[in-house]
């Protein structure tokens, strides 16, 4: 069928030194678009923001001097940086192990032939559909501190007597925040753990069930020590994305109330766009770059020890 | 649809004890309900007078239904120019980026190029990265060529942005088709990129829609950037409008939510209709059914 419309016959008649365009020996020119455009929007601007980083650049007067570390030095002693550093790294730890652990449950459910299950995994996807903005929109309704569902419910079955200000009160709105987001994400941890089990040789499953293994020995010893590099690769694609977090607590709280959930992202947006800092803004960019720089390393010592037990 | 190395074996359905499928079962309503039930409650929510979402007592369903909320956004808020916007910057980005990522992924699966996978591990890489970090410098350059408030600063960030997910996915189900068809093609004397356009890309058309969805999700889904560069109300997208939402005495949870049912709606029907090949081109083609 494809071959049809192969014009073969026409490509033949040319003699080869007449032949145009691309030659068979240059195929990096078809890359150029694509990396041109990557290393514009998102290469070059990293190293021009590194360079602003050592600048009192401000967007709202001419001055513009190198400025050395000044810059960092302010950044280490500024409560503001720790505080929101201590919430991204609190966030990203709590949301990406609920995300897993919620996400390995979903998939080992997944995972047993039920009738239905198409249908379990079709609903699995509307969560991650939805825009970033509407969710927090959507968990502000949820969570309101008067007239919200999640009050409603909880006062139902007695588990609270009066309301409770879920994202308006210090003591919970990072809270609020941590679960609007597993609720968001942990879909697509769920889809990546599935794959990783479904190429699992059955076959290893049914011996340990004729071995008479029950079905927490078949999770705990032949299907868990198998799927670790999955896991350990989808959880660390999860703590990165987690770590950048912006949408969801800039709508929902605006990093407030108190600064009880302010992080990385909102602190330096509003450096940048409210004290028009471009230059502090751009060091506290940096120190977020090399936190991430070292979570991945982590991750990646985990899954070089991990690989290394599974080929011993 | 090809999809690549699928070496997973279904097990023989296992025959679970009773209270096993019992929970199964139980734990498939609840994930249901989990996902589905606060986009629901959205929907309810849009359809129900102000005075019955003030109540103590929440009703699941709508009673009396209005419209109310619908006018709302449409008439007085002007919602529907915020949606013309995105559609706007969201259909050229995904168009840039099938258009530019599938002819990169394509030479990545099926060409010779040394360092391949340096080219993609850089790719993934990059879009790891907090994006963030280049919001300032961004705006620094876009103010320099007078590009704020403009379509075209948001669809080239946009694409940038999305080009990591188009070059990985098409690599994966480019790499999957058998070899032996652009060799054919490639002894017969043809030209790459005519191998691309007249084999390839037709052999992968569902992929390729299926990548040009997920493009179009992220660029409708987009926030930060939209709100960084579009200070005019005449250029900023959905999400930015979503968000700036607000009422002088109280948040007006109705009209929101009758926003929120508008922009995400289509998504949602959009990704059941096509729930297979995403979840195909998400996972690299490991799950299929």
């Amino acid at each position: 069928m494809v071959t049809a419309e192969f014009p073969i016959n026409e490509t033949m008649r040319k003699p080869k030194q007449i032949r145009v365009g691309l030659s068979w020996h240059s195929p990096f020119l078809l890359l150029v678009p694509a990396l041109a455009s990557i290393g514009a929007v998102s290469v070059y601007p990293v190293f021009l923001g590194l360079w602003l980083s050592f600048r009192d650049t401000t967007l709202a007067s001419p001055t513009d001097t190198f400025v050395g570390l000044g810059n960092y030095l302010q950044l280490f002693s500024d409560s503001q940086f720790w505080n929101a550093w201590i919430h991204t790294i609190q966030f990203t730890c709590a949301s990406t192990l609920f995300e897993t652990l919620i996400g390995l449950m979903i998939a080992l459910v997944l995972c047993e032939r039920f009738r239905g299950r198409g249908m379990v995994r079709a609903a699995m996807l509307v969560p991650w559909a939805i825009p970033t903005v509407v969710t927090s929109k959507m968990f502000g309704w949820l969570f309101d501190g008067q007239n919200g569902m999640v009050n409603y419910l909880l006062r139902s079955v007695s588990l609270i007597r009066h309301n409770v200000d879920w994202y308006g009160s210090p003591d919970f709105a990072l809270t609020t925040i941590i679960i609007a987001d597993v609720w968001k994400t942990t879909p697509f941890i769920a889809l990546l753990l599935m794959a990783g089990l479904q190429t699992i040789p059955g076959s290893l499953s049914e011996a340990s069930v004729i071995d008479g293994a029950n079905a927490w020995q078949r999770f705990w010893y032949v299907r868990l020590p198998l799927l670790a590099p999955t896991l350990l690769i989808a959880s660390m694609f999860r703590a990165l994305d987690a770590f950048r977090i912006f949408d969801l607590v800039y709508v929902l709280t605006g990093g407030g109330p108190a600064d009880s959930t302010e992080v990385l992202s909102t602190l330096t947006y509003k450096n940048l766009f409210s004290a028009l800092q471009v230059g502090y803004g751009s060091s506290l960019s940096t120190m977020m770059f090399l936190t991430e720089i070292l979570i991945a390393l982590i991750f990646g010592v985990f899954l070089l020890r991990q690989m290394r037990a599974i080929g011993q | 649809m090809i999809s690549p190395g699928n070496y997973a074996h279904e097990a023989a359905p296992l025959k679970l004890p009773s209270w096993n499928r019992i929970l199964v079962y139980f734990l498939a309503v609840f994930i249901v309900c989990w996902s589905v039930g606060p986009f629901l409650w959205q929907m309810s929510t849009s359809m129900q007078p102000d005075r019955e979402l003030m109540s103590p007592t929440p009703h699941l369903w709508p009673y009396p239904i209005t419209l109310q909320h619908y006018v709302n956004i449409f008439i007085e808020k002007s919602f529907q120019r915020y949606i013309i916007k995105s559609a706007i910057v969201t259909t050229i980005t995904t168009f840039l980026c099938l258009l530019f990522g599938s002819i990169a992924a394509y030479a990545l699966a099926r060409l010779e190029i040394p360092g391949r996978f340096g080219v993609l591990g850089f790719v993934l890489g990059v879009s790891m990265f907090p994006q963030i970090a280049i919001v300032a410098p961004l705006y620094v350059l876009a103010s320099n060529f007078g590009w704020l408030d403009t379509y075209r600063i948001l669809v080239i960030i946009y694409l940038a942005l999305g080009l990591p997910l188009v070059i990985w996915v098409l690599f994966g189900y480019f790499k999957s088709i058998p070899k032996s068809i652009d060799e054919a093609a490639r002894i017969d004397g043809a030209q790459p990129l005519t191998i691309f356009s007249k084999i390839i890309l037709p052999i992968s058309l569902p992929a390729v829609v299926t990548t040009g969805l997920l493009c179009f999700i992220a660029a409708w889904n987009e926030f930060m950037f939209a709100l960084a560069f579009t200070s005019d109300i005449n250029h900023q997208t959905v999400p930015v409008g979503i968000a700036n939402f607000t009422g002088l005495h109280f948040v007006p949870w109705g009209d929101i939510a009758a926003a929120s049912v508008v922009v995400t709606l289509p998504l949602v029907i959009m990704v059941l209709v096509f729930q297979q090949h995403i979840i195909s081109g998400l996972t690299g083609g490991a799950l299929k059914e």
